[in-house]
């Protein structure tokens, strides 16, 4: 590629938007050429100096208390009013209902499929219920002593702040009908949970996209980690090389 | 409300000033409530985030029509090399960084926005603006090339 054609792929390179194939060649460029890297650094330099000047607006207090009063009127005032709320619920359910006979026909899914929906699952349910980690700590020394008694096995519990992907903590979770460490990494703003178990080869190597999450799958000292997140692939697979070089 | 800082922030950027931006909020709040069952659960984040940016453009085109300029989004035209000196942001000072992204075209504000205050992903911003992923991409890359003449030009920080 040309440095017109760099040029062009530069910003998506910094944001982390590239392909693997498309971010290697780019990588390859801005080491022979210094006027390349030079705009690239511009781009990090101007990426950095926006986001660490904490140029965000906050909601106001007012507003915030507006709006929580506004819904909890229409919350009462939709009470009274069953009637469509019963027919969503029974819309609802029956779709709920043609998912499940979907999802449960013999021939359906495979069980690493089945794994991934459920590693999934988890990692919506581990944002949803405000149940992220039950030992907050970016030292790993306080995180991996937790597992201890909790786990047969010890997880690696690595803080990798200095690039970019600090430790937020741990948890315990059930995947693939066994009891697994979760480790709670993030970048910028998104959460990343890190499965890991001991075993080898459970699709290892794989990246797959499922619902808008990114998955990845890689092994490592006997431990299989699996990485779930909605940030891109490209960063997500970042940290899986930092877990398994 | 979850997102609310994120609903008032891009709002804000958009309308310019606090009372504005409470009023597009609390516009959007409502519909948002009112098609809450039209939101499939994926991102509810974005999906917030496309209403706001909705209501707000509305508003805009309402009370302030000279402030939406249609901008050219031909992903060919842009990012020509203007060999601006090569400049480092480091240091930069915050209210004059805040002035340079407020003199920004709406379309670019809002995705550089999106993108460096809320670490949105080109997906989600394509989804919140309604454009395609590549106008996401040139739209970044010509706000920011815009920020760097800015700077070079000025000599300043």
């Amino acid at each position: 590629m040309n440095c017109a054609e760099i040029r062009k792929l530069l910003h998506a390179y910094a944001d982390g938007e590239l392909d693997l194939v498309r971010n290697l060649e780019v990588e390859q460029h801005l080491k022979s050429c210094a006027k390349c890297a030079a705009e690239k650094n511009s781009i990090q330099s101007l990426r950095d100096a926006l986001r660490q000047n904490d140029l965000a607006y906050r909601a106001p207090n007012a507003l915030r208390k507006e709006i929580q009063k506004m819904v909890r009127t229409a919350r009462e005032d939709a009470r009274p009013t069953i009637n469509p709320w019963f027919w969503k619920l029974l819309t609802a359910g029956a779709t709920a209902f043609a998912a499940l006979v979907i999802f449960l026909r013999p021939a359906g899914i495979s069980g690493h499929d089945q794994l991934l929906n459920d590693a999934v699952a988890s990692h919506v349910r581990s944002l949803q219920a405000n149940h992220l980690t039950d030992v907050l700590s970016s030292d790993q020394h306080t995180v991996k002593p937790w597992f201890d008694g909790k786990i047969d096995f010890a997880p690696d519990a690595k803080d990798f702040a200095a690039q970019n992907f600090p430790l937020v903590g741990g948890r315990l979770d059930y995947l693939d009908g066994r009891t697994v460490a979760a480790l709670v990494y993030k970048r910028n703003k998104h959460f990343i949970n890190v499965f890991v178990w001991p075993e080898k080869n459970a699709g290892a190597g794989e990246t797959k996209n499922l619902r808008g999450y990114s998955i990845i799958n890689c092994d490592a000292n006997g431990m299989h980690y699996c990485l779930v997140s909605d940030l891109n692939a490209t960063e997500l697979n970042e940290l899986a090389r930092l877990l398994a070089p | 409300m979850p997102h609310l800082d994120a609903a008032y922030n891009l709002a804000r950027w958009l309308a310019g000033n606090d009372h504005d931006a409470a009023d597009i909020v609390q516009d959007a709040s409502v519909r948002a409530f009112r098609f809450i069952g039209n939101c499939r659960g994926e991102n509810a984040r974005a999906w917030l985030l496309m209403i706001v940016r909705n209501t707000a453009f509305t508003w805009l085109k309402k009370n302030r029509p000279q402030a939406i300029v249609s901008i050219d989004d031909d992903e060919l035209a842009e990012i020509e090399d203007t060999n601006s000196a090569t400049n480092s942001f480091r240091g930069a000072d915050k209210n004059v960084l805040r002035a340079a992204l407020e003199e920004l075209p709406l379309e670019f504000r809002e995705a550089l926005v999106l993108r460096e205050l809320e670490g949105f992903s080109y997906k989600e911003i394509a989804e919140v603006a309604d454009v395609p992923v590549g106008t996401v991409m040139s739209r970044l890359a010509r706000a920011r090339r815009q920020l760097q003449n800015h700077f070079a030009q000025k000599g300043n920080l």
